[in-house]
């Protein structure tokens, strides 16, 4: 029984292996059919500053996305980054406000500023972390409902309108989102560094490790002596720095926030999360696979933006074909 | 209406791995027939397919002489085929009747007539003898209490072939008794059983005959009444079988107690529980099912509220709130669920070996090398039999995963561990392979505790045996005591 099944059954499972990582491949392979459809479309899609620009835009997504890879993977689902996202831009922006004219310093601001944003989105992050793991929550209700509180809180404070960021102020802090190092801006380097710091974590250390098993299967992670909650209630904690990372980004960039700043990006990030091959229902992911995600996603919007095939009104539409016929093709794979 | 069954060269292929190559038998209508084979010997998979649960590959299955491919379980169970799950297929949040009538509704109108099949399931309960209300949740029964409602969906259903696979594994000795009662009179009745079970015991005493299949094949067919255990155990394995238990070491009493355990409870399953095992010492658990031995030990490890206890490891007082707390102090815990507690059936193998120790692979970034070596150190200290080293625990057979989930509770070096049934499930040469691991375990200054239903694995591997009943320790016995009466009197309280 040993030897000769295991021969016969060696080379269909070495083709197995590798169907498999082709279907790992997936989302490059589309976002290389797609950036050959772009180029041949419209001349001006393959040039540097149009992929920087891409880039650029998928940043916020991205990095996000990064966060929420682990959150889904360990089986959960954060439906308020959006808002968090807004109500951190607003509190960011009141707090640099006031702290104007007391600290000297404008650089000295900006940092605070910047720090800020990454304090309060661990804060947010821990707080549904707490309430998802002590309180016994599904994490969808918790954070349906912190979607609802942060945006009413940042309209609250905006009367409804913007909070703005003193000018001053605002051309100190442009660069960081203006600016750029080598030729590649400031966001595009930020979202590679947490691309691979978030990539290290998920497959190179025990919290990752960790994550995965809890996503697969909890209760054997449990009985695996595996400090759930405390795992659980970092992943949320580590989304919340995400969105702190992508907002003081953000900030700069229009110098304000209204209540429909991150408006629907909770949507996207989880897109871009799925559509990078990471399952749903967690266990397994990919950060990598979320990253290309995020770009394939921004990809197609801006293909529609410099073609006329296809109408840019329906950009929403097409990323939900493209969403639910990834979906399609990796079904079956779990 | 009788079935009789035709088996034709039936193969079986899962993408390009065969899993059965070309079977052939026939059931005849009215008799009871055990279908004996280790794991992976493709007793379930053929049982699947005459269930309508798998197609064939190739080759025939006839029914009655006229060939028939099903192609769900529904037309199956039309021709009187039923088949009781080895895994539970209940719903649990259903009652027990919207679960016995699950996809075969009553109707009156356009609504649910619950009120007749209400009755129905209460007469049909009666008949499986469970005295449970048919309107209580399926969650809320106890595992042998829903094989029992598994049972009583197939004669609900007017089974005229009923296949069991492994009904017993999570039976009591009182409830396996009744189940053979209601095979008595099923078999008056005149319907065909298949018999799947490892328990050679019972496949003695309830089949008119039996099959023997091995690597995907039939080997042979005999009476029950011609063959003995041993030969059948030989059959299944393909060789004989020396000794499937290691002879005992001595009792290594005269060491201080490495686990010392003191008036535990733990509300609504176990009270007062005191009990010490020492290094070295196999220490078994008896009782019934019901009877609070994994909740004790759940308590035990913080998974359950403790109310009142002390718990001593190695002399020292600890308090044990999680099992990762337990796993820091040197005790580890094998779950006797081995899909939902004990591993991740769609993690790697290296993975879940080293899930419980990954501080040592972590500096602070996990070594996959190292993983990996200890992966192969694994393979063969544990004897785990597998093809490549990248494939998913699912792909392992249920005894390579038992060896698997082994290896990973031990992989932290505790000095205590908890074997939860470390054998259900898993066939004789695999429980060989277990029990003089156990041993080599105990050698090497290793406390083992070992909670089991079969008594005679407890009297052939343990120095001591606590038996356990509702919820109280009720004695302790030597090994110089250990017989299956002795066990049996303490464990149902006719002592």
């Amino acid at each position: 029984m040993q030897q000769e099944p295991t021969k016969s059954a060696l080379a269909p499972r070495a083709t197995a292996h590798w169907l498999s990582r082709l279907q790992g491949l997936g989302p490059v392979i589309g976002l290389v059919m797609l950036c050959i459809a772009g180029t041949w479309l419209n001349s001006n899609f393959a040039t540097p500053d149009n992929a920087m620009n891409v880039l650029t835009r998928t940043a916020f997504i991205g990095i996000i996305a990064v966060g929420m890879c682990f959150v889904i993977v360990s089986g959960g689902i954060d439906l308020s980054v959006g808002s968090m996202a807004a109500l951190i831009a607003g509190s960011v922006i009141m707090a640099m406000n006031a702290l104007a004219p007391m600290v000297s310093s404008p650089v000295m601001i900006v940092v605070l500023g910047m720090g800020l944003a990454l304090v309060l989105g661990a804060t947010f992050g821990m707080a549904h972390g707490l309430l998802i793991t002590k309180g016994h929550i599904e994490p969808f209700i918790v954070t349906l409902g912190t979607l609802g509180i942060f945006r009413a809180y940042l309209t609250y404070f905006s009367n409804g309108g913007a909070i703005t960021l003193d000018n001053d102020l605002n051309d100190i802090y442009s660069p960081v989102y203006y600016g750029s190092l080598m030729g590649i801006p400031i966001p595009v380097w930020v979202f590679l560094v947490v691309a691979l710091v978030g990539g290290v974590i998920l497959n190179r250390t025990a919290f990752g490790r960790y994550v995965q098993a809890i996503g697969s299967n909890e209760q054997v992670a449990r009985y695996a002596a595996v400090d759930v909650d405390r795992v659980k209630i970092l992943t949320y904690v580590l989304l919340g720095v995400c969105v702190g990372i992508a907002t003081l980004l953000y900030v700069p960039r229009l110098g304000s926030a209204t209540p429909t700043t991150g408006l629907l990006w909770e949507l996207e990030a989880i897109a871009a999360v799925i559509v990078g091959g990471t399952s749903f229902k967690g266990g397994a992911g990919s950060i990598t696979g979320t990253v290309v995600g995020a770009i394939l996603l921004s990809v197609i919007s801006n293909i529609l933006n410099l073609t006329s095939i296809i109408s840019v009104y329906l950009n929403a539409a097409v990323q939900g074909f493209v969403i639910v016929g990834v979906a399609f093709m990796q079904r079956g794979r779990r | 209406m009788s079935v009789n069954v035709e088996f034709d060269n039936v193969v079986k292929e899962f993408g390009s791995v065969r899993v059965l190559h070309g079977v052939s038998f026939s059931l005849e209508a009215g008799r009871t027939v055990g279908l004996i084979g280790e794991n992976g010997a493709g007793k379930s998979t053929l049982m699947k397919i005459l269930a309508g649960f798998e197609s064939i590959s190739s080759g025939t299955l006839r029914i009655n002489g006229q060939p028939k491919q099903f192609v769900s379980s529904r037309e199956a169970e039309a021709q009187g085929i039923v088949l009781i799950h080895q895994e539970f297929s209940l719903a649990e949040d259903l009652t027990i009747s919207q679960n016995l009538f699950l996809g075969h509704e009553k109707r009156r109108g356009w609504l649910l007539d619950d009120a007749s099949m209400q009755v129905e399931s209460a007469e049909v309960l009666a008949q499986v003898g469970l005295q449970v209300d048919v309107n209580t949740r399926v969650k809320q029964l106890i595992v042998a209490e829903r094989q029992m409602v598994e049972i009583a969906r197939a004669l609900l259903r007017k089974a005229r072939l009923l296949i069991m696979d492994e009904p017993t594994a999570t039976l009591t000795p009182s409830e396996t008794k009744r189940l053979f009662e209601l095979m008595v009179q099923l078999k008056a009745d005149g319907v065909t059983m298949v018999y799947i079970s490892h328990k050679l015991d019972e496949v003695k005493q309830v089949t008119d005959e039996v099959i023997v299949m091995r690597d995907g094949r039939f080997v042979a067919r005999e009476d029950t009444q011609n063959v003995t255990r041993q030969q059948m155990a030989s059959l299944m394995v393909g060789r004989e079988l020396s000794n499937l238990y290691p002879p005992k070491a001595p009792h290594p009493a005269t060491a201080a107690p490495m686990l010392k355990v003191s008036g535990l409870t733990v509300p609504g399953w176990v009270e007062d529980i005191n009990f010490e095992v020492h290094p070295g010492e196999i220490f078994g658990f008896a009782g019934l099912v019901g009877a609070g031995r994994t909740e004790l030990f759940e308590g035990l490890l913080g998974l359950r509220p403790r109310s009142a206890g002390k718990i001593e490891l190695q002399g020292k007082l600890t308090d044990l709130g999680s099992p990762r707390a337990a796993a820091k102090q040197g005790l580890t815990y094998l779950s006797e669920d081995r899909k939902g507690k004990g591993l991740h059936v769609k993690f790697g193998l290296r993975e879940n070996l080293t899930l419980m120790a990954l501080e040592r692979y972590a500096h602070p970034f996990l070594d996959t090398n190292a993983e990996k070596a200890a992966l192969k150190i694994a393979i063969d200290d544990y004897g785990i039999r597998t093809g490549d080293l990248h494939r998913l625990a699912s792909s392992l057979s249920g005894g390579n995963q038992q060896k698997l989930a082994l290896a990973k509770v031990l992989h932290p070096h505790p000095k205590v561990v908890v074997l939860d049934e470390p054998t259900r499930g898993v066939d004789v040469g695999a429980k060989r392979d277990i029990y003089f691991l156990i041993q080599r375990l105990a050698q090497e200054g290793l406390a083992v505790v070992i909670i089991s239903s079969e008594l005679v694995e407890l009297i052939g591997l343990c120095h001591r045996v606590a038996v356990m009943r509702a919820g109280r320790l009720q004695t302790v016995l030597e090994q110089s005591q250990l017989t299956e009466q002795e066990l049996i009197a303490y464990a149902t309280g006719t002592h």
